[in-house]
């Protein structure tokens, strides 16, 4: 009985990663064939990267603020004070801009395109624009795939900027430090392999948020409880995506260019 | 009526598609079971041009499957549909997207784009093709007209009631032409009134147009005001037929089980000795 139960799960996992496998191939490679629904794009980088401006803008701000506060701390031990603004930005621009920028937009953008899709799927509005002659994943899922991962790029250069001068503001108006020489630092010694590293992780991030959202959004059964489901599914997954791709590619990245 | 000899007894009534005539769809022994039995099985029936087929059963007998089934939006186990003379059952789904623009489905609960004006979701097809704006609104016009609701031009659909939105629905339905209109359950959940309304759409199309239909209803009276009425175009409303006559190109087909039990015109259904039909008719 229990092995049973441990097959039926270990072969629902595959189908589930087999059929996400084809959906996210198929949305991404309808960009290369028509019809195009370039205004659907517009509508999603709008919604995708404008609306999450605030939020990415704020996170990204109070994150580069809680850096120089941890950083200033430590380092004053060894008396590097000095090294805040390189610290804050190399961890903003490597990692927490990237990562975080992921998440909040996972949290907001996943959840609304799993949730948004979701309702169309239980009142038959998915099945009304195939019946039109219209394909949802080109309609729907390819315009918020591109869209997420150009704003997502965005959207975590705003967060690095953001957190940066978060991290000038503590250092300059609580820890009393000489801003120009937090700024200094924190352009100095930031290499190329860094901005790499930062801004290819959210075009990965970008892909994983909107295909996520849309493939448990697409899934959705059971009602207005199933859109609640898939819309928990989408924002856990991704997140977790997220955070696990970061991992495999801060990897590779090291590997190519070093430390 | 059927095209090929199914294994379950189907009974036929004397009404029969001309032969000349190659059928806008033809189901021939379909089958489709999701996660459990069989919810249709070997089924087979046509539809004729001009004819208007009504398909009944009880609730949750897999009449909407089958009119699913029917522009492929869902595939069967086994068996062949054909559609337009395409057989539409192994095509790939983006092969169909073109196909399916030549049907008119009119859903249950309307299934109107809710984020959508009333204007935008009639016209949703013409702006998928780039349709110029000016004839784009002219066309959702002359649709609304037609279903009796141009004062809801810029409505949201959140705005109309339940029979507006199937209204809506229908409008955005024949705003392409189709060559086939299926109509899932179009009165299900309203009002009497309304009800009559909507069949009164759906008689003014069939005698107006003579677009070939599919009607799924487990409401027997719609089904009965369909066959015994017309549309007047001099009075602009619907009337009983002289004399107790019925519209000859209105037939039935009965589900129960999953199996066609049923497949003849209003005489044959009438005075079928089918237990099923005779338990449903009364």
């Amino acid at each position: 009985m229990a092995l049973g139960k441990i097959e039926a799960t270990a072969k629902g996992i595959v189908l589930t990663v087999q059929d996400y496998s084809l959906f996210a191939y198929r949305g991404a490679v309808n960009l290369f064939r028509p019809p195009i629904y370039w205004t659907d794009f517009l509508v999603q980088a709008d919604i995708i990267g404008v609306g999450s401006t605030s939020i990415v803008l704020l996170a990204g701000f109070f994150t580069g603020c809680v850096l120089a506060l941890q950083s200033a701390a430590t380092l004053a031990q060894f008396g590097a004070t000095a090294v805040t603004g390189r610290f804050v930005s190399a961890s903003m621009i490597r990692e927490l801009g990237p990562v975080l920028t992921g998440i909040m937009v996972s949290g907001r953008n996943a959840s609304s395109m799993a949730s948004e899709l979701g309702s169309m799927v239980v009142t038959e509005q998915i099945d009304a624009m195939r019946a039109l002659g219209v394909d949802p994943m080109r309609k729907l899922v390819t315009p918020r795939i591109y869209s997420c991962v150009t704003m997502l790029f965005f959207l975590t250069i705003v967060a690095n900027f953001f957190g940066i001068l978060g991290g000038g503001a503590v250092t300059v108006f609580m820890n009393h430090q000489n801003g120009t020489q937090y700024f200094h630092m924190a352009y100095q010694y930031i290499r190329f392999p860094d901005i790499m590293q930062g801004l290819v992780k959210p075009l990965f991030s970008g892909f994983i948020i909107a295909s996520i959202g849309c493939f448990y959004g697409l899934r959705t059964t059971g009602g207005t409880q199933g859109v609640g489901r898939s819309t928990i599914q989408a924002v856990v997954v991704s997140s977790v995506l997220i955070i696990f791709v970061d991992f495999l590619l801060t990897q590779v990245m090291l590997t190519i260019f070093g430390s | 009526m059927t095209d090929s000899v199914t294994s379950f007894p189907v009974e036929q009534g004397g009404q029969g598609s001309p032969a000349s005539q190659e059928p806008v769809l033809r189901f021939q022994n379909v089958s489709i079971a999701f996660d459990g039995p069989p919810v249709l099985e070997d089924v087979s029936f046509s539809v004729a041009p001009d004819e208007t087929r009504i398909l009944l059963g009880p609730a949750g007998v897999g009449k909407s499957v089958l009119l699913k089934l029917a522009n492929g939006l869902l595939r069967p186990d086994a068996g062949s549909i054909h559609l337009f003379g395409e057989e539409i059952s192994r095509v790939r789904e983006r092969d169909l997207f073109n196909l399916r623009t030549r049907t008119g489905f009119v859903f249950q609960e309307g299934a109107l784009f809710d984020s959508l004006t009333v204007r935008d979701n009639v016209a949703y097809q013409l702006i998928q093709e780039r349709v110029l704006d000016d004839e784009i609104d002219t066309r959702v016009r002359e649709a609304l007209r037609f279903v009796g609701l141009e004062e809801t031009f810029r409505f949201f659909p959140s705005a109309l009631s339940g029979g507006m939105r199937r209204r809506v629905a229908i409008a955005r339905a024949l705003i392409h032409n189709p060559d086939l209109l299926l109509y899932d359950s179009p009165t299900g959940g309203l009002d009497p009134i309304t009800s009559t309304t909507i069949i009164e759409l759906i008689v003014k199309q069939r005698d107006v147009y003579r677009t070939p239909s599919m009607l799924v209803t487990h409401r027997l009276q719609d089904a009965f005001t369909m066959c015994t009425h017309h549309f007047d175009s001099n009075e602009g409303r619907m009337v009983p037929l002289p004399d107790n006559q019925i519209d000859q190109k209105t037939t039935f087909l009965m589900l129960d089980e999953g199996h066609l039990i049923f497949d003849g015109s209003l005489h044959d259904l009438v005075n079928s000795e089918n237990n099923f039909v005779r338990e449903f008719l009364e």
